[in-house]
């Protein structure tokens, strides 16, 4: 069931096009990431959801309801990339003012508040002034800010961005267990990995449009294939001649820098690679290392938007 | 060191803000002061309000009348209304335009003094002229006194004469009948020569014909208490000012830069919530600010807090209330804090100066004080010099608080307009 669906979303700011047609939708608790360059029109986009932005065209729909795009919609819960917190009031008084703003009152309030200090590993520092805590610290406080109030939608804008690998484990288990309750969740990132390992699907956003969308399988078939690509270093170069030999007989493969480093693109690893390993043998040459790789988020990104900078 | 010279001066060229406050800001503050101290400013410069009570109804006043009238430096009001019209001033009426803020001097000339006058010239004697003032505005009087005594002695010179001769009749014995005619004809040509002096602007030497009493009508009973409030007010005022500014950046620049302003919107209250809340807060902070700017100068000076409360409460509450809501105005205005800051510093030192925070406004000339009317200082200084100097009841503070609600309302309904740019692009 889609929570959240955007139809031809298009905006535009003097002569530049920040949203030209965007159309995708999020899915009863699921964890969607929102990828795109800089400049691609992820924030004009989140922006527009969360009502800072009317769109031009196009339609936003949150629980089969138009947003009007003048006010935030109550089931939303905003996370923003900025730490936006009042760094001197105490954990505690910062969950409790905004969850007072959002309309939580009386035990309820102090229910919540208690379940997100204990949610995000704070329980223990619940007094202390934000101005001492860590970024790690700050970042989590920020999103427990941002759920407090059982939002059925979560936007998060970077919301991992300059925290330690611990932190951000952190954080993902606790939006993994708010997808798990039925929160929805969708999330702009540059980390790609992160995106690949704990999102369940992914939007890739370009030139304010959608030019793919689906789950990791799914973008890897709509885009770069599902080759492995395998990287073979070897202990001394290969002539020519026998070079040629090597990679005539093994298709797609190649040999890189001073003919030390032999990389191959297959299809079956398991069929494949015993007999380029042959080859070598029978060439004299032994194999150092092997690295095979299979497709990557960031493989179907530079794909899909290309190596040139944005900024 | 080159390099350095070079990235200071090409910061400088590109930061408006700070090539206002290096050259602008200076440059205002020394037109403003060389305008009040200076003599700077246009032919009106100083030219002091007074208002004429003629309980003698004789020649000689009706010529001090005209002599005063016709001095450069005084404006003479002879009616209930300023304009002419209105009925003729009494004493009472005079010093209730006195007490009430509308000239600082008014001249009473008593019943009897053009027949003292013309009886004894130079030997004076009769009732004295009372200068009813306004002891807070310490120069007006004096500079009244000095310019009653010239036309007193230049305006009736054949009067004067006619009260010489007569004395010198008494002690002296009669003259004879061609030194009289001698008199009698030079006499018109006195005349003439006091209305023309009456014009000028020669000083009053010699012995002085009449005698003046300066009446302080203000009757407060703690004077030095009550001029403290002054400077309470004007000082508070300009520290209001800045907190205000100073939180209202706080409130809205800084929530914005850090993304918890986009968090409030996010919430039930949206910009008009977010807007009010901070004005209320704003404006309580500013009442606590003044309070214990009052309080200490209670403690320190002697200031008459507690007699005059209520007209204090009701000053203070308005005028936190405006100063708030310019400080969201400007703060939705700027770009940054440092613009802020900037913009902020020259507005509100030069509100100040021309608001009479930095010293009193009845030092201007007339269009600088008009000018001053403008500021959101003069009408607040105006309504604590009301309470604390004129004793003046709360409903008589109806202008001001009238001024400063409606400054409140511009203000805000500004502001709210102008953080749109917050809300939706």
């Amino acid at each position: 069931m889609n929570v959240l669906s955007i139809r031809d979303a298009r905006k535009r700011f003097g002569n530049v096009a920040a949203l030209n047609g965007a159309t995708f939708e999020l899915r009863h608790g699921e964890l969607l990431a929102l990828l795109g360059p800089n400049g691609a029109g992820k924030t004009t986009l989140i922006r527009a959801i969360t009502g800072r932005v009317r769109l031009d065209g196009g339609e936003i729909r949150l629980f089969d309801r138009v947003l009007d795009g003048r006010r935030t919609a109550p089931e939303l819960g905003i996370v923003p990339q900025e730490i936006a917190l009042y760094p001197l009031l105490t954990a505690r008084e910062n969950l409790e003012a905004f969850g007072g703003l959002h309309g939580l009152t009386g035990k309820d309030l102090a229910h919540q508040v208690d379940w997100a200090l204990e949610r995000i590993g704070l329980l223990d520092r619940a007094t202390d002034l934000v101005k001492q805590f860590s970024g790690g610290m700050r970042r989590r406080l920020n999103i427990a800010c941002g759920v407090l109030h059982r939002p059925r939608v979560v936007l998060l804008d970077e919301p991992t961005v300059g925290v330690d690998p611990q932190s951000r484990d952190r954080i993902y288990d606790m939006l993994a267990d708010l997808a798990q309750s039925g929160v929805s969740l969708l999330l702009t990132t540059h980390h790609l990995e992160e995106a690949e390992a704990r999102c369940s699907r992914t939007v890739i956003i370009d030139h304010g449009k959608v030019i793919a969308a689906g789950t990791m399988s799914e973008l890897v078939d709509q885009t770069v294939g599902r080759f492995r690509l395998v990287t073979l270093r070897l202990d001394a170069p290969i002539d020519g001649d026998t070079a040629i030999e090597i990679t005539g007989r093994n298709n797609g493969s190649a040999l890189d820098g001073d003919g030390r480093i032999l990389k191959a693109r297959m299809q079956d690893v398991a069929t494949e690679l015993p007999p380029l390993l042959d080859d070598i043998r029978t060439a004299g040459r032994a194999v150092d290392d092997v690295d095979v790789r299979g497709p990557s988020l960031q493989s179907v990104f530079i794909h899909l938007t290309g190596r040139e900078l944005r900024e | 060191m080159r390099t350095l010279m070079w990235v200071g001066w090409t910061n400088l060229r590109r930061d408006r803000v700070a090539q206002a406050l290096t050259f602008l800001l200076p440059i205002v503050f020394f037109s403003i002061f060389a305008s009040v101290f200076g003599g700077q400013g246009d032919a009106a410069t100083a030219r002091i309000r007074i208002a004429v009570v003629d309980e003698d109804h004789s020649e000689v006043s009706a010529r001090l009348i005209e002599g005063l009238t016709n001095e450069k430096g005084l404006r003479t009001q002879t009616t209930t209304d300023a304009s002419g019209k209105g009925t003729v001033l009494d004493r009472a009426a005079a010093e209730r335009l006195v007490r009430g803020g509308d000239v600082p001097v008014a001249v009473v000339i008593p019943a009897g003094l053009g027949a003292a006058f013309s009886a004894n010239g130079f030997a004076g004697g009769g009732p004295s002229v009372q200068l009813l003032s306004d002891v807070s505005d310490r120069i007006a009087p004096q500079m009244v006194l000095g310019l009653l005594q010239k036309v007193a002695m230049t305006a009736a010179p054949d009067l004067l004469m006619q009260g010489g001769m007569r004395q010198f009749e008494k002690y002296a014995g009669a003259m004879t009948p061609q030194q009289k005619v001698a008199v009698d004809q030079w006499l018109p040509r006195l005349k003439a020569q006091g209305h023309a002096s009456g014009t000028g602007n020669s000083t009053a030497t010699g012995a002085m014909p009449i005698t003046v009493d300066v009446v302080d009508v203000m009757r407060t009973d703690n004077r030095r208490g009550s001029l403290i409030s002054f400077y309470a007010a004007g000082i508070g005022v300009m520290f209001l000012l800045f907190s205000s500014v100073a939180g209202a950046g706080g409130a809205l620049l800084d929530e914005a830069e850090t993304g918890t302003l986009e968090r409030l919107l996010s919430t039930n209250i949206g910009m008009t919530g977010v807007l009010v809340g901070k004005w209320i807060l704003l404006a309580l902070i500013g009442c606590l600010q003044l309070t214990v700017m009052f309080l200490w100068g209670r403690v320190a000076f002697g200031l008459p807090l507690f007699s005059h409360l209520p007209g204090f409460a009701v000053m203070t509450l308005f005028t936190a209330a405006a100063a708030a809501a310019l400080g969201l105005v400007l703060a939705s205005l700027a770009k940054s804090r440092a613009q802020l800051s900037g913009f902020s510093t020259i507005l509100i030192l030069t509100m100040s100066a021309l608001g009479g925070s930095m010293f009193p406004r009845f030092l201007m000339s007339e269009s600088m004080q008009k000018v001053g009317l403008l500021t959101f200082n003069a009408w607040a200084l105006d309504g604590y010099l009301k309470v604390f100097w004129r004793q003046a009841a709360i409903w008589q503070l109806w202008p001001q608080i009238l001024v400063l609600v409606t400054l409140t309302g511009v203000f805000l309904s500004l502001a709210r307009l102008l953080a749109r740019r917050w809300e939706s692009a």
